[in-house]
């Protein structure tokens, strides 16, 4: 791989990489079962540069930002690519936000460019905030030759002759602007410097090493800090290749591994546990001596990888298991959110190494990954090279909040001091996460100090942030809270939002406030949606100008209500 | 809603019941599909796939966004009928 140490900026390490490796193959884009797209990092480059050309071309100027909104493919990176060699900033937005979201964080980050797939483009010129936006220039992927791009170019035709000057940046330049969360309340934009991910690279892939031939199966989101991270940037600048799809459906995923014969895969725990539910009714179907047999060569391969995998043999031991793999998978990378060490332990067993890992967008990607050395499925594993962490003020269990000081640290919060300073103080980063270190230097999580939750797909909720879809709501007073911030559980999963209703006086719970609240809750897309509600029986506490002020309201509420109090939505 | 609409709304409903194995009469047009079949966003792709096969019709991933009641996901098929 290259030596990252030399580099000051994430666009001369990739342009390197480019020409260190012309003839390896960089991407790979299939759809369904056909194959879209393969491209060399020659071939990358060649469309690349004319796109960096006609950027510069178009009064793109180093720290311009511009924002993508698209699914995995292979126009993202190319597109991220020729904005960091025009010394540009990269805004990379979640494609699954809606158009009203999209519009928001544009405004917000002041994205000065667009690139966006036309049926995203679509839905956000269907927008009744549309009219305000103040993007320069849009270039739109994939549009029918027929479509009205209402005054965007064509991401096809947007390219210039010439070679474009490449634009170095310093360390300490800003990179990326990512998003941490949805929107609604305060957005909250991570400004990460091209330093915070040279050193991130540099760490995980001291760990996970790529290297030319090996294929990586991108299947989160590119905009997701961890894909970013180990389905873009790490591949690259070791000469390896990485695999797009343009449907998630778990048939033509599973078709994937084989096809491809992947060698490394990143999922978040709502896949991951998919794939133990599909194997484990696999392995049911199977007649009772079979199964008999499948479990003996298990329970040996488990014996034999106790203290270290071995891939090989597991491979010459469950065969079937790992064909159905594909045959060249060498770990699953998990994290985003919290997983059950069941499922870590059931892939394992199966001699398929789980590297399960935490870390937030604030510290770039990763902060802890689990080494392997031995597998453990019950922490997060140790911190990575360059990853300071302390537990900060520890109960008699040894559990804290976990705080972070690394050259990985985000630089600030875009446009919110106040926040900055709340959350990074004297150099250390802190997380709100509550942990402790056992006696191997292996993490473990217990929950959450703040009132926010994960959910299994790896997205940050606020529920600040969801409030406003129950303005509604004909009750007298209303707040959303996680469940654990108002009963700290010591222990994640288990995460959902309850909605705290007050009623009007004389006002009685009836059905027709409970499909009020349902009515107000479908608005919402269903990975943000409440899973519960309580009807409080005291006014909320407010500040002078009114604020709820929540952190007395859970103590409260905490104090006087058991947990099984809430009912199910 | 036309008559089209309507008949494919209740072929989504039909098969949807017979595929995550719920009475079909508890099964309406304007249910949140995830919470009344009790299923992920993973699950839902599958019950895209086989909408697929049933209408004969390609339907990519992101119609899928944003849509969470057999209403809106009947108008999404009907328009690529």
């Amino acid at each position: 791989m290259l030596n990252l140490d030399q580099y000051s900026c994430l666009g001369a390490a990739l342009r390197d990489a480019l020409d260190r490796w012309p003839n390896q193959e960089c991407l790979i884009e299939s759809d369904r079962d056909k194959e879209r797209t393969r491209l060399t990092y020659s071939d990358f480059k060649e469309m690349a540069l004319p796109l960096a050309r006609a950027l510069e071309d178009a009064d793109f100027k180093p720290n311009d930002r511009a924002a993508i909104i698209m699914t995995n493919q292979s126009k993202w990176l190319i597109s991220a690519y020729a904005i960091f060699y025009a010394g540009g900033v990269l805004v990379p937005l979640d494609y699954k936000l809606s158009a009203a979201e999209h519009l928001q964080l544009l405004a917000h980050s002041r994205a000065k460019f667009l690139i966006v797939e036309y049926h995203l483009w679509k839905a956000i010129t269907e927008s009744p905030e549309f009219r305000a936006h103040k993007v320069q220039a849009v270039l739109v992927t994939e549009a029918p030759p027929s479509a009205n791009l209402a005054g965007a170019f064509r991401w096809e035709d947007f390219r210039r002759k010439g070679d474009p000057a490449f634009v170095p940046r310093q360390r300490e330049d800003v990179a990326c602007i990512v998003y941490s969360s949805g929107t609604g309340g305060q957005p909250k934009g991570c400004v990460l410097t091209h330093e915070n991910y040279l050193e991130q690279c540099k760490a995980l892939t001291a760990w996970y090493p790529f290297w030319p031939g090996v294929r990586y199966l991108s299947i989160l989101p590119t905009n997701h800090a961890i894909d970013f991270m180990v389905g873009f940037i790490g591949p690259f600048v070791c000469g390896a290749c990485v695999v797009h799809l343009r449907t998630l459906r778990p048939e033509f995923v599973r078709n994937a591994f084989v096809r491809y014969r992947i060698t490394y895969v990143s999922l978040v725990p709502i896949v991951l546990k998919n794939l133990e539910r599909g194997l484990k009714a696999n392995f049911d179907a199977l007649s009772a001596p079979k199964r008999l047999f499948l479990n003996g060569l298990i329970g040996i391969n488990k014996a034999l990888t106790r203290w270290r995998p071995n891939v090989a043999l597991s491979r010459g031991l469950l065969p079937q298991v790992h064909e159905a793999f594909g045959g060249g998978l060498k770990a699953i990378i998990v994290g985003g959110a919290f997983m059950e060490p069941s499922t870590l332990q059931f892939f394992y067993d199966l001699g398929i190494p789980v590297a399960n890992g935490y870390g937030l967008t604030e510290a770039c990607t990763a902060l802890t990954v689990n080494d392997l050395k031995p597998f453990r499925a019950d922490t997060v594993g140790k911190p990575l090279p360059g990853v300071e962490l302390r537990v900060l003020n520890p109960d008699a269990e040894g559990i804290g909040e976990i705080a972070v000081n690394s050259k990985m640290v985000m630089s600030h919060y875009l446009d919110d001091p106040e926040l900055t300073a709340q959350t990074i103080v004297d150099g250390w980063l802190l997380t709100g996460d509550l942990g402790k270190f056992d006696g191997n230097g292996h993490l473990q999580l217990f929950g959450r100090k703040k009132n926010m939750i994960v959910t299994e797909g790896g997205k940050n909720i606020y529920p600040e942030d969801i409030e406003t879809a129950f303005e509604e709501l004909p009750v007298k007073e209303y707040c959303v809270f996680a469940a654990n911030y108002v009963w700290p559980a010591k222990k994640l999963g288990r995460e959902t939002l309850v909605l705290v209703i007050r009623l009007e006086y004389g006002q009685e719970f009836n059905y027709g406030l409970r499909e009020a609240m349902l009515t107000c809750n479908r608005r919402l897309p269903d990975y943000k949606r409440v899973g519960a509600y309580l009807v409080w029986s005291k006014d909320f506490p407010r500040t002078a100008s009114m604020k709820i002020k929540r952190t007395a309201l859970a103590s409260e509420i905490g104090k006087s209500l058991d947990r099984a109090a809430v009912v199910a939505l | 809603m036309t008559q089209a609409t309507d008949q494919t709304l209740d072929q989504i409903l039909t098969l949807a019941a017979t595929h995550f194995k719920v009475p079909r009469e508890k099964l309406t047009p304007d249910d949140d599909f995830f919470k009344t079949l009790r299923i992920d966003s993973l699950q839902a792709l599958d019950l895209l796939t086989r909408l697929e096969n049933h209408f004969h019709v390609e339907l990519p991933d992101y119609e899928l966004q944003g849509v969470s009641d057999f209403r809106t996901l009947a108008s999404r098929i009907q328009a690529r009928l």
